[in-house]
């Protein structure tokens, strides 16, 4: 994968999954080490490009490209150009031609990294594009299922909230389908996207229904601005029918995981408890999504140094 | 002055207007149509040789955006009428949605008058139908009658308000000008940018269902309805809205419509690498609104074929996809683009050259659309097979905005004729001063 980009789990292989995995499981040894760094990627430059804050994925992105010893540059739209009205292809363009072995691209509009990857030389890194994709986190979150769980093949997976706006939930159909498991989406009606069974999950409208016999429930963070759009009449009232705690947790399997990408909003799509206690596993996620971005960062920046280029 | 004559020799001559379709001659003089018939002797006559192609009606393009004045870095009169004549248009209608808006006569005339002195193709502005296109005052329709607008419109906006339409379509039986109508509730397209279905829900795009043009086909012909006016559907998109307006015309309401080349032959499917040269409202949509426009189009449901030539710069397209214009440039590839219906046999070349041009010049009352007798000379010559790999870069439109550069195209126009005048021939390019 040197020199490629990672736009989504949508155009990736099985086999292309299972290798970012497996190394990924290789990089969770570097983090176990009391000195946690290691000089794969010294000499090599990674830009944070995010036109949109996220503090999380930033900062994952961040600690896992100095772990491999890797100068990490940040370029956020606040102390950017950007407030000059520069395009967004000129500001690609432009961190572009200061030779990066890798720009990592976060942006709140569905389809800009892949218009950067068509102009930049250096490979993109989708860190989340509008309701698009978010392959890392979907990444991440087939990591920590398959080192729960032991494997992925046949497990039911239940992706709860708002479906529509979620690039999160999308990652996630392509990469557990593609793995060999079951995933079902559930949401009130305005929060599921048209011809969603189209992508190979079962959909429903019904929390118990879509929960009966899960071994893993992911939880989508419900954006509040969403509420002027009228997806939902109230957090009372989502809260009530799709929030989880341990009563309606019965309904999934006994042995059943609790995720969510975060950040969480306590006791609307996870009671209190299950914020950040088991069978929530919301802090490993968090964990391992630095050993998930150190392997995307090894396996397509790595290799690619000045010198080979010359 | 000696009589001016031309001879096109050995075409197929379709005439829609006559019903002719077969091989003849055709012979202009001093600008009209003189004769079509066999063997017409060639004496004193510039001869052009038509053998294997087809010559037709000029056509008539009765949606075009030329952005003057206002936003001549897109497109102008002079550009646009060029495109025009590159792609067998000998007449284009140009849309009101200029800066400033033509919603006043003096931009009406300003318009005529820059098109009289730069454009090879005969330019026909459309006024608005309320003053800079709010949606809210109309427009002195008969003062701008009078100045030279066929038609009045809004287009790339609707008119929300009900009883404002009710009164723009029922004061425009003053003047007996239809009214072009842009389709589109906008609370229910929101922020949609592709159409809502799979592809919006693959790209995680916002989408705008077909529902959103089709309560408003319905709504419209219920105005009509109420009022008795003349109601003219663009840029139709969607299998709904089709049966709605076939269902109109069967009562004997005055509806007409026409379809883009772009929503002839493109499905949503085209927007799924993000290019924003898919982008246009209304959408693309699936394949089965494309399967019922390509019907409705040689049914008749739909009278015309209409490019919706929209220029934009470069740089305003190549943004994220959601703050990206809509519309695409069409003027040049038109033809090629739905000659792909005469290919796959689904219409005949006569009834075709009807959808480019006699209908929309019947629709505008415009004097174009045929080859009869002492008409006007603007005659189109077509190779239907020939195929061409298209540039947008060589073109004549100063945008480059389309879904089909790069691509191989088959059909291809060899030269156009205005008023008998030689303006455009393949391999010279346009010849206007």
């Amino acid at each position: 994968m040197i020199g490629q980009d990672l736009l989504g789990i949508e155009n990736l292989e099985r086999e292309q999954i299972e290798l970012i995995l497996e190394t990924a499981e290789r990089m969770q040894e570097i983090g176990a080490r009391e000195v946690k760094k290691v000089p794969t990627l010294r000499g090599h430059t990674l830009v944070n490009l995010f036109f949109e804050p996220s503090t999380r994925t930033q900062t994952s992105f961040e600690i896992a490209g100095k772990r491999l010893s890797a100068d990490v540059v940040n370029f956020s739209a606040s102390s950017s150009s950007l407030t000059k009205a520069e395009s967004l292809l000129d500001t690609g363009k432009t961190i572009d031609a200061m030779d990066p072995d890798a720009v990592i691209v976060r942006h709140k509009v569905a389809g800009v990294p892949q218009r950067l990857a068509d102009v930049l030389e250096a490979p993109v890194i989708n860190a989340g594009d509008g309701a698009h994709e978010h392959p890392s986190q979907a990444l991440l979150d087939m990591l920590t299922v398959s080192q729960e769980k032991g494997r992925i093949e046949g497990l039911t997976v239940a992706i709860i909230g708002d479906i529509a706006h979620s690039r999160v939930a999308r990652s996630n159909i392509y990469g557990f389908t593609k793995l060999g498991a079951e995933v079902r989406v559930a949401g009130p009606p305005t929060m599921l996207p048209a011809r969603v069974e189209a992508l190979g999950v079962k959909a429903y409208t019904s929390l118990r229904e879509a929960l009966d016999g899960a071994d893993v429930v992911m939880a989508l963070r419900i954006q509040n601005e969403r509420i002027a759009g009228a997806c939902f009449p109230s957090v009372r009232e989502y809260s009530a029918t799709f929030g989880l705690d341990r009563v309606k947790l019965r309904y999934a399997r006994p042995d059943a995981i609790v995720m969510h990408p975060g950040p969480v909003n306590r006791g609307v799509e996870l009671s209190h408890d299950l914020a950040d206690q088991r069978p929530s596993v919301v802090l490993d996620q968090v964990r391992n999504g630095v050993a998930l971005r150190m392997a995307l960062l090894y396996l397509i920046a790595g290799r690619r140094s000045a010198v080979e280029r010359g | 002055m000696p009589v001016s004559r031309v001879l096109i020799r050995g075409g197929r001559v379709l005439d829609p207007a006559s019903d002719h379709d077969a091989i003849a001659d055709l012979l202009i003089e001093d600008g009209q149509i003189a004769a079509c018939a066999s063997l017409i002797p060639a004496e004193d006559c510039d001869v052009i040789d038509a053998a294997g192609l087809w010559v037709a009606p000029g056509f008539v393009d009765m949606h075009a955006h030329l952005r003057e004045p206002g936003q001549e870095y897109k497109e102008d009169i002079a550009s646009g009428g060029r495109a025009a004549v590159a792609g067998g248009f000998t007449s284009v209608v140009c849309m009101a949605n200029t800066d400033p808006a033509n919603d006043d006569p003096s931009v009406t005339q300003y318009i005529l008058d820059r098109a009289a002195k730069d454009s090879p193709a005969r330019i026909h502005p459309i006024a608005a139908a309320t003053r800079g296109l709010a949606g809210e005052v109309m427009t002195e329709m008969a003062a701008l009658c009078e100045a030279g607008a066929v038609a009045f419109s809004d287009d790339g906006r609707t008119i929300m308000d009900t009883a404002v339409m009710r009164h723009v379509l029922e004061y425009s039986k003053l003047v007996g000008a239809a009214i072009v109508v842009h389709a589109e509730d906008c609370g229910l397209r929101g922020s949609g940018a592709v159409n809502e279905g799979l592809t919006a829900t693959r790209l995680g795009l916002p989408g705008n269902p077909a529902a959103a043009e089709e309560i408003m086909v319905s709504r419209d012909i219920r105005l009509v309805e109420l009022t008795g006016a003349r109601l003219h559907v663009a840029h139709v998109s969607a299998a709904g809205s089709v049966e709605l307006i076939r269902q109109a015309r069967e009562r004997g309401l005055q509806v007409t419509a026409e379809v883009t080349p772009h929503h002839l032959t493109l499905t949503d499917e085209a927007t799924l690498g993000f290019d924003t040269s898919t982008k246009m409202a209304p959408p693309l949509r699936s394949q089965h609104d494309v399967t019922a426009l390509r019907a409705a189009l040689t049914e008749g449901v739909i009278d015309a074929v209409a490019t919706d030539h929209a220029p934009h710069a470069g740089y305003e397209k190549d943004v994220e996809f959601t703050g990206a214009p809509d519309g695409i440039i069409g003027l040049e590839t038109a033809f090629a683009v739905v000659n792909d219906l005469v290919q796959q046999q689904e219409i005949c070349p006569l009834e075709l050259m009807r959808r480019m041009s006699t209908n929309p010049a019947r629709i505008l009352d415009l004097p174009a659309g045929t080859l009869a007798a002492r008409a006007p000379a603007d005659v189109v010559l077509l190779d239907p097979e020939r195929c061409w790999t298209y540039d947008p870069a060589k073109g004549y439109s100063k945008s480059r905005n389309s879904p089909w550069a790069g691509q191989q195209l088959t059909g291809q126009v060899m030269a156009t004729l205005v008023g008998g005048r030689l303006v455009y021939r393949n391999g010279d390019g346009v010849l206007f001063r």
